[in-house]
């Protein structure tokens, strides 16, 4: 081949990206799932949470979450008045997996807040990403590719519900992916999958059919931290105001 | 708390990334007063101001790349960068700043010497000196009109890039809505203006330290007016620090009272005594001092000596209670944590004194090679045999 310097100097691009390309591969394919026919988002009733610890365990075991580290967890409120001043305690032991003490002081107000990500639709993690390796889908899952995860750490930093951590041995970020494994073949998510009560309910927000709509139209439903407007999709039906 | 918020994510390394820019970009407005102020007393610092900056931009990245999970996809920021990530845009603004601003200005201002000298020497360093002529041996009055004008038109670009160069290490920190510790569009313009007044007191430490292990006399004129200068970058960096507190404290929004604790108890010795008492309050006063009173020579060498020491422990404190204060406290304004520092680990104490090292002995290279000094000044044997 006559290549000359300038000829090389000018292919060498195109080359990269063809290069990169290839390593992307081909993405898995899933034919009975149509990403844009979903806008994927959950509903959580904390009414109904009895802080069993069951979606924690659960999505450790579906989603193999390294020890000390949660994609889900619950935390439990106390709110108590001592001479007319209102005093507040928050408990998640082990992110609550294992259930709570059991505590029957009277006078409490006591409730039971499942957490995990909200799947924003602005997402201030995903604005931050340096390379763009966690990103929105389609149909509204906040992910992050592993390969391509830097281990910066700067969208741990702008979460601003504590929903990412860095996997200790494989030093990329990790957080919820609502089960996109399940989801996408039509399954729920691991956690609404083993709620014995049905807080957690996973909710498609573009499907006609999907209950949800109903329920955003009769019930009053919250998301957290509203003044950080980030299209928050975790939505919450009788959510307290001292939950942050 | 959290549970995931337990452990800190950003350690001691990047405690250091904004310390050692902010000395850059200081030390190079510094070295700016002269070129493009015109400030000619602070001459003699003009050069090794410019190295200085040189010497912490090499080291800059290194804390960045060893805290990385993955160092060795670093590249992909240049490659795929996320535009509407401030991070991303890093690599850019330092390769800028390091390529465009400083190295050409140095090369352009040390290219008279750098050619006497490939000319001068034997052996290895003849061999270095040759390569940096980058084969340009052309000395003559005419091209070294033409290097002083282009240095000077760099120096021109040059302060918005160190501006920009720091002022984006404050935006990072600034940016993040999620961290109301950090989340202040003051916090760029406070992170140029400490970075000027590190970078000026280290500029100033080096100047006089670096005369005395030389033996040589220290130019007063000179110190007096970097100390001048300290002082008033020192008053506004002060100042706006102030304003974002009393801002806070005014406002006090939800996070305050949470904020407000962790000053009070775990950021107290840090933040109240190290950052504001003795690294602020106290060099403001001891420069102060100088500049209301008439004092000897001796006297104002060691007050600048202290003052200096002092500013360099207290813009530490700030860079680090800004990095580690804004991940001890619960973003749920419920709950503190604590920073465990590892001493051998690759985010340990030891590689952050390595690091914090480094830039010195690059220093001690660059300043053998290249000399700074007035009084070392090289002279062409033949001039006419330097011209072709």
């Amino acid at each position: 081949v006559n290549l000359t310097r300038r000829h090389f100097l000018v292919l060498l691009p195109a080359a990269a990206l063809a290069w990169e390309s290839i390593l992307a591969g081909t993405p898995e394919a899933a034919p009975n799932y149509q990403i844009s026919e979903h806008w994927w988002g959950m509903l959580v009733d904390i009414e109904k949470c009895i802080g069993c610890g069951n979606c924690v365990r659960a999505c450790a075991q579906e989603n193999n979450v390294p020890e000390g580290y949660y994609r889900t967890w619950v935390e439990r409120y106390r709110i108590k008045e001592v001479n007319g001043v209102e005093t507040l305690e928050v408990d998640s032991p082990d992110g609550g997996m294992h259930g709570f003490p059991s505590s029957d002081e009277p006078g409490v107000k006591q409730f039971f807040v499942p957490k995990m990500c909200n799947h924003c639709a602005d997402s201030p993690c995903t604005q931050v990403c340096p390379v763009g390796a966690t990103f929105i889908s389609p149909d509204g899952v906040v992910l992050v590719d592993e390969k391509y995860c830097l281990g910066c750490r700067y969208c741990v930093q702008a979460c601003p519900y504590g929903c990412r951590f860095l996997h200790p041995q494989k030093n990329v970020a990790q957080k919820c992916t609502l089960c996109y494994h399940r989801i996408s073949k039509g399954l729920t998510t691991a956690c609404c999958e083993n709620c014995p009560t049905g807080a957690r309910q996973l909710a498609d927000l573009k499907d006609p059919k999907d209950p949800i709509h109903e329920y955003l139209r009769t019930h009053s439903v919250q998301v957290l931290k509203p003044h950080m407007a980030t299209g928050a999709k975790l939505f919450y039906h009788n959510l307290d105001g001292a939950v942050r | 708390m959290y549970p995931n918020e337990i452990e800190l994510q950003w350690s001691v390394l990047i405690v250091l990334y904004p310390f050692l820019t902010g000395l850059v970009a200081g030390a190079f407005i510094l070295a700016s007063l002269e070129r493009v102020f015109r400030v000619d007393a602070v001459k003699p610092t003009y050069r090794l101001a410019l190295l200085t900056a040189l010497a912490f931009l090499l080291v800059a990245p290194l804390p960045l790349q060893l805290h990385l999970g993955h160092p060795e996809r670093s590249l992909e920021m240049y490659l795929t960068p996320h535009r509407s990530s401030a991070m991303a845009m890093f690599g850019f603004v330092y390769l800028w700043y390091l390529m465009a601003v400083l190295v050409m200005e140095i090369w352009l201002d040390y290219r008279r010497d750098i050619v006497v000298l490939s000319q001068t020497t034997t052996g290895i360093k003849r061999l270095i000196y040759r390569v940096l002529t980058l084969g340009s041996s052309n000395i003559s009055d005419g091209a070294l009109a033409v290097d002083n004008r282009v240095g000077w038109i760099i120096t021109v670009i040059g302060i918005p890039s160190a501006f920009l160069l720091h002022g984006y290490v404050g935006f990072i920190f600034g940016s993040i809505k999620a961290n109301p510790w950090w989340s202040t569009p003051l916090m760029p313009v406070v992170f140029i203006f400490s970075a000027m007044v590190s970078g000026i007191a280290m500029v100033l430490l080096l100047y006089m330290g670096l005369n005395r292990l030389r033996g040589k006399p220290i130019d007063m004129r000179c110190v007096d007016t970097v100390a001048k200068y300290l002082f008033y970058a020192f008053i506004i960096d002060f100042s706006l620090e102030m304003l974002d507190l009393i801002h806070r404290i005014y406002e006090s929004d939800e996070s305050f009272r949470s904020l407000d604790f962790m000053v009070h108890s775990r950021l107290f010795l840090s933040q109240v005594v190290v950052q504001i008492l003795l690294g602020t309050v106290a060099p403001i006063l001891l420069l102060g001092l100088t500049q209301v009173s008439r004092l000897s020579e001796i006297a104002r060498k060691r007050i600048y000596t202290l003052a200096g020491c002092l500013t360099m422990m207290g813009i530490f404190a700030m860079r680090w209670n800004v990095v580690i204060g804004g991940q001890l406290f619960s973003k749920s304004f419920l709950g503190y944590t604590t920073y465990k520092m590892g001493f051998a680990t690759r985010e340990g104490l030891l590689p952050a004194v390595v690091l914090t090292v480094l830039p010195f002995i690059i220093l001690f290279v660059l300043v053998k090679l290249l000399p700074p000094w007035a009084d070392e000044q090289t002279e062409p044997i033949a001039r006419s045999a330097a011209v072709h």
